[in-house]
C-alpha cells in the first residue's frame, strides 16, 4: 500500500476541478433547497447548458471566452423559466420531477446524432477556450512537498477559487439582504409570505434563475478546465453529487457547499484510490472487485453518503437542524 | 394557490409519537435498519455473483449454426464475424441466398477481409486483430426479387475483443426496396406505433401503479421505484440464465421475490423512517440516495452489458394483423398487463385491503381513526407494487432486454405518466402511463425516434400548465 499516493490523490483532489466544479453546483443548490427550498434535481441541467452554451459559442461561432460564457449563463437562465413557470406553482416534489426529467432530456438531446453537427454528439465538443491556459502567468510547478501541482492546475485553481470565492461573497450578500429573507421566509412558510403581500413565485422565480446560474458557471469552469465538453458528464448522478456535496457541508450556510464539496471529493477520491492500490497489491482479490468495479464504488458510496445524511444528520457539518427540517413540524 | 407545507406535516402527527418511545427502542430500530441493509446488501451479492457466473457462460460464441469452419475459427482464438443469409418465403420457410459479398472494413476505414455466402447462406469473415470493425453487405450482390429489409441494416459497426466471434444478422425480405415494408407513409405507420405504444403504456402502468399507490397512501415520492422494475428483471435473468430454468417459472419466482423484498423494503427501512418522523422532503432525497446505490450495486454485479433471457429472446414468426406486425411476445405483454391490471382494478374496488387502500389514500388520519391498520396497508401496497413493477421489469426486458438501469430509464416516462394521470391515484397512474406510451411511439411519426422521450416530457409540462392535478387528480392535492 502507497500511503503518500493516497494521501496525494485525496489532498489533490479537495482543490482541484470537480471540488470547484460541484462547490458552484451545490452554491446554486443552497440558493434553491437551503434559502428558497425549491428542490432542484436537474442541476446537471443548469451545468449542461453553461458548459454546451460556451463550448457552442467558441467552436462553432468563434467567440471569445467571456462573451461564450456569457451566453452559456443567458441559457441557463431561459431554462430556468421554461422549467419554473409550469411548476412553481405547484407543491416542492413536481419541481423535482420535472427538473429531474428535464436534465436527462438535456443530456439526451446534446448526445444525439440529429444535432451533433452542433453539439458534437456522443462525442462532445473538444478545442474550447485555448485562450484560457494561454493566459497562465505561472511558468513552474508549485510543490508544497505532499502535494505538487502542474503550472496548469496551479492556474486553475487560482481562478476557479476567485470564482467560487466572489460567488460565496454574492450569497452572503444577497442572502442578508431583504430579499435573502424574503426567500428563507418562503422556505418557512410561504402562506405567510403570501398574506404579506409579496409574489412568492416570482421570488421563486429569482431562485431558480439565481441558484442555475451558479450551476451554469460550474459547467463553465469544467468546460474551461478540460477544454471540451461530454454529455455524459451531465448525467442524473451529477446532480445528486453536488446535492450530497451541499447536505454533507450543511445547507443554508454560506460555507457549507464549498467545504462540502472538497470534502465530498476527499471521501469519493479517498475510496477510488485506496480500492484501486488495494487491488493492485492484491489485498482485494479480482474475483470480488476488478479496476471497472472500484470505480462504480464511488456512486454507491455516494448514494449511501446521501441517504445516511438525510435521515441521521440533516443539517450536515455546519447547518442548523431548525432551519434545514423542511415541511418540519 | 402553493400549500406545500400542508400534505407533507400529516406524518408529522404519526411521527410525534415514535419520539415518545424510550431510546432503547430507537436504537433496537436503528439495529434492524443496519441489518436489513446488511442482509438485502449479502443477499444481493449472491444473485449478482450467480448473474456474473452466468455472463461467462452467455459470452461463450457457441453458435448452433455455425460451419465447420467458424468453429474452428472460434476455437483457434481468431476473431471473426460469421452469419446466415435468409429469408422467410410465404409459407415461413427459411430460405438460404448464396453468393452475396459481405465485407469487413476496420477503424481506417480499409477493406480486411470479404467473405461470399455458400449454399447454407453463411459466410465467415475472419479479421487480424480484435477492434472496431464495420461489417456491410454489397447489395449488388443480392440476387432479384430479395432485398434488404432496409437500407440501414445493410452494414453494422461494432467492436471485436481479442478472440472474440459475433454473429450478425442482415434481415433479408423477398420484394425489392425492402419487400412491403420499402415505402411507408405515416399514415401506414401509425396502427404499428399505436400498438407498441399501447403495449409500452401497459409496461409504464404495470411499473406505475406501486409508483402511485405508494405517494397516495405514504406520500413518499420514491425516486428508486426505478430500480424496483430492474431489480424484477435482474432477478428473472438470474433465474431463467443462471439457474436455467425456463422464464416461465423464472419470471413468477422473480415476482415473488420481488414482491418480498418490497415488503422487507417498507417494514425494514421506510417505515423505521416514518416512525423517526422524518419528513417528506428528506425521505424523497434518501429516496435518491437509494436509488443511486442499489443502481450501481446492479452495474456492479450485473455489468454494463445488455443481455438477453434465455427465451423469447428473438421470434422471427411475425403474425399480421390489420397492418400491425407483432410477434407472440408481443400480444401475451399486452394480455398479461391488462389481464393484471383489471386484476388490480378489481381489487382496489371490491376487496377489503382495496378499499382500505383507497381510504388511506384519500384520507390518512380519517382512515386510521376508523380503524384501519394503516401500516397494514402501506405493507400490502410495497409488496403488491413491487411485484408489479417486477412484471413491468420483466417485460420491459423481454422487448427490450436485461440492462443495469433499464428501470432508471423507464422511471422518468413513469413519473411522467403518474403526474399526467393524476399523483397518487391508481387509475390516473393507468390512463397517463397509457398516454405517455402511446405519446412516445407516436411522436417518432415527427422526430427522430433518439428523442422520442422528449415528447413525453413536453406532454408533462403541458398538462402541469394546463391542469396540474392531472387528468384524474383532484385539484386540492396539488397545493
Amino acid at each position: 500500500m502507497n500511503w503518500s499516493i493516497i494521501l496525494e490523490s485525496t489532498l489533490e483532489a479537495m482543490v482541484s476541478k470537480n471540488a470547484v466544479v460541484f462547490a458552484l453546483a451545490a452554491i446554486g443548490l443552497n440558493i434553491h433547497y437551503g434559502y428558497t427550498g425549491l428542490l432542484n434535481f436537474g442541476q446537471a441541467g443548469f451545468m449542461a447548458a453553461g458548459a454546451y452554451g460556451t463550448g457552442i459559442a467558441i467552436t462553432q461561432w468563434g467567440w471569445s471566452i467571456g462573451l461564450a460564457a456569457g451566453f452559456g449563463l443567458v441559457l441557463s437562465v431561459l431554462l430556468a423559466l421554461f422549467l419554473g413557470l409550469p411548476t412553481l406553482r405547484l407543491r416542492a416534489d413536481y419541481l423535482a420531477i420535472v427538473t429531474i426529467a428535464a436534465a436527462e432530456i438535456i443530456r439526451r438531446v446534446v448526445k444525439s446524432t440529429q444535432y451533433s453537427s452542433v453539439t458534437g454528439g456522443s462525442g462532445g465538443l473538444n478545442g474550447i477556450g485555448r485562450g484560457f491556459y494561454d493566459a497562465n502567468p505561472f511558468n513552474d510547478r508549485l510543490d508544497l512537498g505532499i502535494v505538487d501541482f502542474s503550472a496548469r492546475q496551479l492556474w486553475f485553481i487560482v481562478v476557479g477559487w476567485t470564482v467560487v470565492g466572489l460567488c460565496m461573497l454574492l450569497t452572503y450578500l444577497l442572502v442578508r439582504s431583504p430579499w435573502g429573507r424574503v426567500l428563507k421566509a418562503i422556505r418557512e412558510d410561504e402562506d405567510a409570505v403570501r398574506s404579506l403581500g409579496k409574489n412568492v413565485t416570482w421570488y421563486k422565480m429569482q431562485s431558480l434563475i439565481l441558484g442555475g446560474l451558479f450551476g451554469a458557471l460550474g459547467g463553465i469552469m469544467l468546460t474551461l478546465e478540460q477544454q471540451s465538453v461530454q454529455p455524459d458528464q451531465f448525467f442524473t448522478p451529477t446532480t445528486f453529487f453536488a446535492f450530497t456535496a451541499l447536505i454533507l457541508g450543511g445547507a443554508g450556510r454560506v460555507f457549507g457547499p464549498v467545504v462540502g464539496s472538497m470534502v465530498f471529493w476527499g471521501i469519493i477520491q479517498f475510496t477510488d484510490v485506496f480500492l484501486r492500490e488495494s487491488i493492485r497489491n492484491d489485498l482485494i482479490p479480482t474475483s470480488i472487485m476488478d479496476g471497472v468495479q472500484a470505480g462504480q464504488v464511488r456512486f454507491i458510496v455516494a448514494g449511501g453518503l446521501l441517504a445516511a445524511l438525510m435521515i441521521f444528520r440533516q443539517q450536515g457539518m455546519f447547518g442548523n437542524k431548525r432551519e434545514v427540517a423542511l415541511d418540519g413540524h | 394557490m402553493s400549500r406545500t407545507r400542508r400534505i407533507a406535516t400529516v406524518p408529522g402527527a404519526g411521527g410525534s409519537v415514535a419520539y415518545d418511545l424510550p431510546i432503547v427502542s430507537a436504537h433496537t430500530r436503528r439495529l434492524v435498519l443496519l441489518l436489513v441493509a446488511l442482509t438485502s446488501v449479502v443477499g444481493f451479492s449472491f444473485v449478482g455473483a450467480g448473474v456474473a457466473a452466468a455472463q461467462d457462460a452467455t459470452e461463450e460464441p457457441g453458435d448452433a449454426e455455425a460451419t465447420p469452419e467458424a468453429q474452428e475459427a472460434a476455437e483457434r482464438d481468431i476473431e471473426s464475424v460469421v452469419g446466415t443469409l435468409k429469408y422467410s418465403d410465404e409459407d415461413d420457410n427459411d430460405v438460404a441466398v448464396e453468393g452475396v459479398e459481405i465485407t469487413a472494413t476496420n477503424a481506417d476505414g480499409e477493406e480486411v477481409a470479404t467473405s461470399t455466402s455458400n449454399e447454407d447462406g453463411t459466410f465467415l469473415l475472419e479479421v487480424a486483430e480484435p477492434g472496431e470493425y464495420t461489417i456491410a453487405v454489397n447489395p449488388d450482390t443480392i440476387p432479384d426479387g430479395i432485398s434488404l429489409r432496409s437500407e440501414e441494416r445493410g452494414s453494422t459497426t461494432f467492436s471485436l475483443s481479442p478472440g472474440q466471434q459475433r454473429t450478425v444478422l442482415f434481415p433479408l425480405v423477398e420484394g425489392e426496396d425492402g419487400g412491403t415494408r420499402g415505402q411507408v407513409t405515416r399514415l401506414d405507420r401509425l396502427p404499428q406505433l399505436a400498438w407498441e405504444g399501447l403495449k409500452f403504456g401497459l409496461i409504464i402502468a404495470m411499473s406505475a401503479v406501486g409508483l402511485s399507490l405508494i405517494f397516495g397512501t405514504t406520500g413518499l415520492v420514491n425516486f428508486a421505484h426505478g430500480e424496483l422494475v430492474t431489480f424484477g428483471a435482474l432477478v428473472a435473468f438470474f433465474f431463467n440464465v443462471t439457474l436455467d430454468l425456463p422464464l416461465l417459472i423464472a419470471a413468477p419466482i422473480a415476482v415473488v421475490v420481488c414482491g418480498a423484498f418490497g415488503g422487507a423494503f417498507d417494514r425494514g427501512f421506510w417505515r423505521p423512517l416514518r416512525n423517526r418522523g422524518t419528513s417528506l422532503i428528506a425521505m424523497l432525497v434518501v429516496s435518491i440516495g437509494v436509488s443511486l446505490v442499489l443502481r450501481y450495486l446492479f452495474l456492479y454485479q450485473f455489468g454494463g452489458r445488455t443481455r438477453p433471457f434465455g427465451d423469447y429472446a428473438i421470434q422471427t414468426n411475425t403474425l399480421e394483423y390489420f397492418g400491425v406486425t407483432m410477434v407472440r411476445k408481443d400480444i401475451w405483454t399486452v394480455a398479461i398487463c391488462t389481464g393484471l391490471l383489471v386484476l388490480v382494478a378489481i381489487a382496489l374496488e371490491a376487496t377489503r385491503i382495496g378499499k382500505a387502500t383507497r381510504a388511506v389514500a384519500d384520507n390518512k388520519d380519517l382512515a386510521e381513526s376508523s380503524g384501519i391498520d394503516v401500516e397494514r396497508v402501506i405493507l400490502v401496497v410495497w409488496v403488491a407494487g413491487a411485484a408489479l413493477a417486477a412484471v413491468g421489469g420483466i417485460f420491459l426486458a423481454l422487448n427490450e432486454q436485461v440492462n443495469w438501469q433499464g428501470g432508471f430509464q423507464l422511471l422518468l416516462l413513469m413519473f411522467a405518466g403518474v403526474v399526467l394521470g393524476g399523483l397518487g391515484t391508481a387509475y390516473g397512474a393507468l390512463v397517463g402511463s397509457i398516454i405517455v406510451g402511446l405519446a412516445v411511439q407516436l411522436s417518432t411519426l415527427f422526430i427522430s425516434s433518439e428523442l422520442k422521450n422528449v415528447a413525453a416530457l413536453l406532454l408533462l409540462a403541458l398538462i402541469l400548465l394546463v391542469r396540474p392535478q392531472g387528468i384524474l387528480g383532484r385539484k386540492e392535492r396539488v397545493g
